[in-house]
């Protein structure tokens, strides 16, 4: 996957926590997914389609992603709350179409609506297709990952556009 | 004023919600989907509506499409994620008056809702 993918997808992350949590996200070292990682009780996951393909899923412990929503929503948000997965599913949301924009402005890139899984310690699979790249995110609200797999179609622009660019190199 | 908030998110239409009670404004109707806001645009015309691009059943493009082939007039501000120069561009052709990129600060969204009513006032 394309470095400057992860990047648009940090900088997705950290805008729209900071925006809409009042959170500062700092980033780990980001390592590839494996079947058996990372672990979670809360995935927010969102599929891309068009130009590119892929997914993101937000990876949280119950006890994180309550207090994010909490702080989204502007009123306590426990697991058992009935807009807790609603809370979740928008930020990914945000996550996914900020991070879309920076992706490739000028491509035709689409979202899915966001699904959000719930149970203790459970973990996304891995695609077969698309490698998928983990992104540790630390708040004070504590850790979370991100699991981000994106790859351009090989007939899309952007695809063109690298090809063009490799070729001007 | 009557206001409609259409997004399926309930979450985001709370914080619109909190956003429109401290401008004042508490008349306020709610749709989840495209489809439940034309049901309810056709049911009483609000003064102004906010607008989500990505939900089920009918997404919010849709949705300005089909209230301007009978509305003109009502204001309508476009609340998404669609971010790109271009969704915005298809937003405005469609008909949209304003557009309000997710994520947004409550100072963000209110300006963007006293603007949009401002000049539709001065327009009239």
């Amino acid at each position: 996957m394309d470095v400057r993918f992860i990047n648009a997808f940090v900088g997705a992350i950290q805008h729209v926590l900071r925006t809409m949590c009042s959170f500062e996200v700092k980033i780990g070292k980001p390592f590839l997914k494996t079947d058996s990682n990372p672990c979670a009780d809360v995935s927010g996951v969102i599929g891309f389609s068009g130009d590119a393909t892929g997914s993101i899923v937000l990876d949280l412990s119950f006890d994180v992603a309550s207090k994010l929503a909490t702080a989204f929503a502007g009123v306590e948000i426990t697991p058992e709350h009935e807009g807790f997965a609603d809370a979740i599913g928008e930020l990914c949301n945000m996550v996914a179409g900020n991070a879309k924009k920076e992706v490739g402005e000028g491509l035709n890139i689409s979202i899915s609506l966001p699904n959000v899984i719930t149970g203790k310690d459970h973990s996304v699979a891995a695609s077969r297709t698309t490698q998928h790249i983990v992104i540790p995110c630390r708040t004070d609200a504590g850790a979370f990952y991100v699991e981000v797999g994106m790859v351009m179609g090989k007939n899309s622009a952007a695809s063109r556009q690298v090809a063009a660019a490799g070729a001007n190199s | 004023m009557k206001i409609m908030l259409v997004d399926d998110s309930r979450t985001i239409r709370n914080i619109q919600k909190n956003v429109l009670k401290q401008l004042g404004h508490t008349d306020i109707v709610e749709a989840a989907d495209g489809v439940e806001a034309l049901a309810r645009f056709n049911e009483q015309v609000p003064d102004l509506m906010l607008i989500d691009w990505n939900m089920p059943n009918m997404d919010g493009l849709t949705l300005v499409q089909k209230i301007r082939q009978q509305n003109k007039i009502v204001p309508m501000i476009m609340v998404t994620t669609e971010a790109e120069k271009s969704r915005v561009i298809e937003a405005i052709k469609a008909g949209v008056n304003n557009y309000c990129v997710k994520p947004f600060t409550c100072e963000s969204l209110g300006e963007k809702i006293e603007q949009t009513i401002a000049k539709v006032a001065a327009s009239r």
